[in-house]
């Protein structure tokens, strides 16, 4: 079959874990947009879902960082943090092995990707799914991008990720959605958590929504540092959806900055025609 | 490579069930496998979240060693702001990626 549906969103653990503290309108207005693109994951009957996410040191770490992992396991586990902290049961998640592998081997025609058989997910895809797949029961097939310790893949990868990963999946039978989460600017677990550069958040997401390729691939590392903090470089979750809708643009369904949440909260959709 | 030794330490505090084991069994003795320095291990050992955020450990993995020292959301903020103050800017890792592009 082909990519069914594409989305974006955030997946700050404040989401969750200190969902109880922000502004309640704020609050229910962006559940409720979360909402809708369950919605429309859900009219779109995907076979399973790719969550191209910025995992936060779980699985991953400084002696052995792959720029790109995707996951080939029947199996994951999460969430991989406290239970309590993060205001999510523990819980076993489908996957897909005989999918991921025919993904994995078409991706690595072009991008040298990692491959994990085991995986533990963090807030980065634990809050994703609580919000669209409530029931887990939805066959996860998990990417990483490294966005937590430099040096970090070129933008311009990510995006090229995201075209490799469109044609892979136009490739398969299945029916396939894919989601990508990730903060803009914000400065997550430092002394300035709750900061948020709203202008940079809106220019990068107008260039998201419109599919501007040259704009989205056109910061440096160095300019997203200064601008967004380190959690802007959660960016390349967005590029890759960007990349496998290339030629398409989308629908910002609902943006806001919760301070408390530590990220500018985002819903988005891409066409996937 | 000392920054990565705490780092690794701490990742692995906050991932694996049996390293958490052993912090709660014998710290000392699990302390002796990573090479850190006098300074890391004090702070290591007084749960000093200020000063390790100032050595340059990633927030990403800090947060999780203030939540399990027993520390609030905003506890864990309030120590990096002090640590900041009195020891000075962070001095490695992430948050120094512009130094020396800073004129
Ligand atoms: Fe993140």
């Amino acid at each position: 079959m082909s990519l069914v549906f594409a989305g974006a969103c955030s997946h700050a653990p404040g989401i969750t874990g200190r969902s109880e503290r922000a502004d309640p309108k704020l609050r229910e207005e962006f559940y409720r947009n979360l909402g809708r693109i369950r919605e429309c994951l859900e009219a779109a009957r995907p076979d399973a879902l790719i969550v191209v996410a910025a995992e936060h040191f779980a699985n991953f770490f400084m002696d052995n960082m792959p720029a790109y992992c995707m996951g080939m396991s029947d199996e994951y586990e999460g969430p991989i943090e406290d239970e309590e902290w993060l205001a999510i049961k523990r819980r076993k998640i489908p996957g897909n092995p005989d999918l991921s592998k025919r993904i994995i081997c078409d991706v690595m025609q072009k991008i040298d990707l990692a491959y994990a058989e085991e995986w533990k997910f963090d807030h980065g895809i634990m809050v994703p799914l609580h919000f669209l797949t409530p029931r887990y029961d939805l066959p996860v097939v998990p990417v990483n991008i490294n966005c937590q310790g430099p040096p970090l893949s070129p933008l311009h990868r990510a995006y090229e990720l995201g075209r490799t990963l469109r044609a892979a999946c136009d490739a398969q039978p299945e029916r396939i959605a894919l989601l990508g989460t990730g903060g803009m600017s914000h400065w997550p677990c430092t002394p300035d958590s709750g900061k948020i550069n709203v202008p940079w958040d809106k220019a990068f997401l107008d260039s998201f929504i419109h599919n501007r390729r040259e704009d989205l691939i056109s910061y440096t590392d160095e300019e997203i540092f200064a601008d967004a903090g380190q959690g802007g470089f959660e960016i390349r979750t967005f590029l890759t959806v960007a990349g496998a809708t290339e030629g398409s643009t989308g629908e910002l369904l609902f943006y806001a900055p919760i301070p408390v949440y530590a990220v500018g909260c985002t819903v988005a959709t891409m066409a996937v025609e | 490579m000392s920054l990565y030794c705490i780092q690794k330490l701490l990742y692995q505090l906050n991932r694996d069930p049996y390293t958490r084991q052993r912090y709660h069994d014998n710290f000392e003795s699990l302390l002796e496998e990573y090479e850190l320095t006098k300074e890391e291990l004090g702070a290591i050992r007084e749960g000093d979240i200020g000063l390790l955020y100032v050595m340059g450990v990633n927030g990403q993995i800090l947060m999780h060693y203030s939540a399990l020292i027993g520390q609030e959301w905003d506890e864990y903020i309030h120590a990096m702001k002090e640590g900041v103050k009195s020891h000075g800017p962070v001095r490695a890792g992430i948050y120094t990626l512009l130094k020396g592009s800073e004129s």
